[in-house]
């Protein structure tokens, strides 16, 4: 479904990602783990055009999208929900939500939509005029997938959804997002640091180190990589 | 204490401070979406009331017979829709280009179109002040409380309240006022959201001039004279106004703009009794605008950028 090839990502002088190439199959949860500063969340922004691809290409859905603009993106059913999730924090919960759901016109299709990101995360519906800045780190981080949900991806981008927020929402947002992938039927695209917990919910994954790909493959068998488990999963 | 002449005060503070906040609402709408003053944005106000005199003067043959009201309805809304279009077309000339460079670079270049508007206007329509006719029959109505306001003023206030609220709806009810909202928060967010920001910089860019334009207006219909600098002096003032209110801060723009309107017009009507000569009328938004810098940089009804993240 999303196929990327030799993807080369910099930012000035530096140069993020040297040419790396991931298969995201449909209906499939792939992780991408990595350390800080490995070129996670630089593969996301070159996928949904943040930052401009230096050369490689990303094809999604047998159309070439690396040149694209940030703002067709989504319109081609590529959402993200970004690291620091990035929610609107003076908008109101439900305004971030209809965000979500700015290039679409049906209405009732948005409104099913809203329901349905209501019947995942009941919270957002408690706190529908609350500011989105007031909300805790885990709303907010339901609040960002909400959000992405809000434009009916057919892929969904997650970078760090664990990222600053305590163990046991965590474990209850992972089963949203296999919820997500096995009810909606979303292919998803997950960046983790918590590589543990990635790789029991994924498929597949792709372990990247300092800009390049240097381990691939079923997520069971890179959960038992020796190399792995030393270096992502704490294990010595 | 003369009641009838602080009422007075009072009813010339607002026009004028209407005025202020017409324009100060673009300097902030502009901050919101880009983070930067656009200094050309005094220069639309005066083209704006350059506009009006022009389109009037050219329509009058077709007005002859139509309710007053309604001819001056079109003069206003063309001179607006004119203004708009300059605006969307200074930001897609000089500041569009600009976009990735350091915001140092794109003041400097405002300051540029402003002295390139202000020169241009007078090569073409001259450096003498014009007068501005009267675009309706005006007379003096007498208020409660012995002061009295002209036709003007009634239609400045008016009218004022009319955008303000057309404004309020679109910001807070429509689809681009949220898409707005959501840019100036944060920009790359809104991008993932498919917000094509050059649209929303552009309708930015209309709205705030098309309201300079109808203050450009307004403030001729007061005082009856333009000349191609007319702009400078309240659009330092609306820019203190919105700096007043907290820059970002729609609301904070409209309240600046009323306050110093009212500070400026009772300074001068009271110069004698508090001793400042009415001669530093233009000074006063100065000082204030130390005095918020100094003790409330984030202005009146502005977040610090601090307790926004
Ligand atoms: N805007 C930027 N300007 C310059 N360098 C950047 C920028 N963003 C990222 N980088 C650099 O690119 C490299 C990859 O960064 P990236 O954010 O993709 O890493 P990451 O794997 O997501 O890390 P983390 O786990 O900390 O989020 C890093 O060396 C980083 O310093
Ligand atoms: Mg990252």
């Amino acid at each position: 479904m999303l196929e990327i090839r030799d993807l080369v990502v910099g930012y000035g002088e530096i140069t993020a990602l040297h040419g790396i190439s991931l298969d995201i199959p449909r209906g499939r949860i792939v992780t991408l783990i990595g350390a800080n500063g490995a070129g996670k969340s630089s593969t996301l922004r070159a996928i949904s055009g943040l930052v401009k691809a230096r050369s490689g290409s990303i094809v999604f859905e047998g159309e070439n999208v690396t040149r694209l603009p940030a703002h067709k993106i989504v319109g081609r059913g590529l959402a993200q929900s970004p690291e620091g999730r990035m929610v609107f924090s003076n908008l109101t919960v439900l305004e971030n939500l209809r965000m979500g759901a700015h290039l679409r016109r049906d209405k009732a299709g948005i409104s099913a939509d809203l329901d349905h990101v209501f019947a995942l995360f009941p919270r957002l519906k408690e706190r529908l005029q609350q500011a989105a800045g007031t909300l805790s780190g885990g709303e907010q981080q339901m609040l960002a997938i909400g959000r992405a949900l809000m434009s009916r991806p057919k892929c969904l981008l997650l970078d760090e959804p664990s990222l600053g927020i305590a163990p046991l929402l965590v474990r209850s947002i992972f089963d949203r997002i296999v919820q997500i992938n096995q009810e909606l039927g979303l292919t998803i695209l997950l960046v983790e640091q918590n590589a543990n917990l990635a790789l029991k919910i994924s498929h597949s994954g792709y372990v990247l180190e300092t800009g390049r790909v240097i381990l691939e493959g079923e997520a069971a068998i890179l959960r038992n990589d020796p190399g792995v488990r030393a270096a992502y999963l704490g294990e010595a | 204490m003369d009641w009838g002449n602080f009422a007075q005060q009072l009813v010339n503070g607002l026009s004028l401070g209407a005025i202020y906040a017409l324009i100060a609402l673009g300097y902030t709408m502009v901050y919101g979406v880009l983070r930067f003053i656009n200094f050309a944005h005094g220069d639309v106000f005066m083209i704006g009331a350059f506009a009006g005199l022009y389109i009037n003067r050219w329509l009058k043959p077709f007005f002859t017979g139509l309710p007053e009201a309604l001819s001056t309805a079109v003069v206003l809304l063309l001179s607006m829709g004119a203004c708009a279009c300059l605006g969307v077309l200074i930001e897609k000339l000089a500041y569009k280009p600009l976009r990735n460079r350091s915001r140092l670079t794109v003041l400097i270049t405002a300051i540029g179109v402003s002295l390139f508007l202000s020169y241009s206007a007078q090569l073409i329509f001259g450096a003498a002040p014009k007068g501005f006719p009267n675009l309706f029959n005006s007379t003096t109505h007498d208020l409660p409380g012995g002061a009295s306001a002209t036709t003007e003023q009634f239609v400045v206030l008016g009218v004022t309240v009319l955008l303000l609220a057309a404004l309020r709806w679109i910001v807070l009810g429509t689809r681009m006022g949220l898409a707005m909202r959501a840019l100036s928060n944060n920009p790359a967010a809104a991008s993932l959201m498919g917000v094509n920001t050059d649209a929303v910089i552009s309708f930015t860019f209309a709205l705030g001039s098309a309201l300079a334009a109808a203050a450009g207006i307004f403030f001729a219909m007061l005082y009856q004279a333009i000349d191609p600098f007319m702009g400078i002096l309240p659009g330092i003032k609306a820019f203190v106004a919105a700096v007043l209110g907290g820059i970002g801060s729609l609301p904070g723009a409209a309240l600046g703009g009323v306050l110093i309107g009212l500070i400026e017009t009772l300074v001068v009507g009271y110069s004698q009794d508090i001793g400042i000569p009415s001669g530093y009328r233009d000074a006063v938004a100065f000082v204030l605008l130390i005095l918020i810098l100094l003790f409330k940089p984030a202005g009146l009804l502005g977040k610090s950028e601090r307790e926004k993240v």
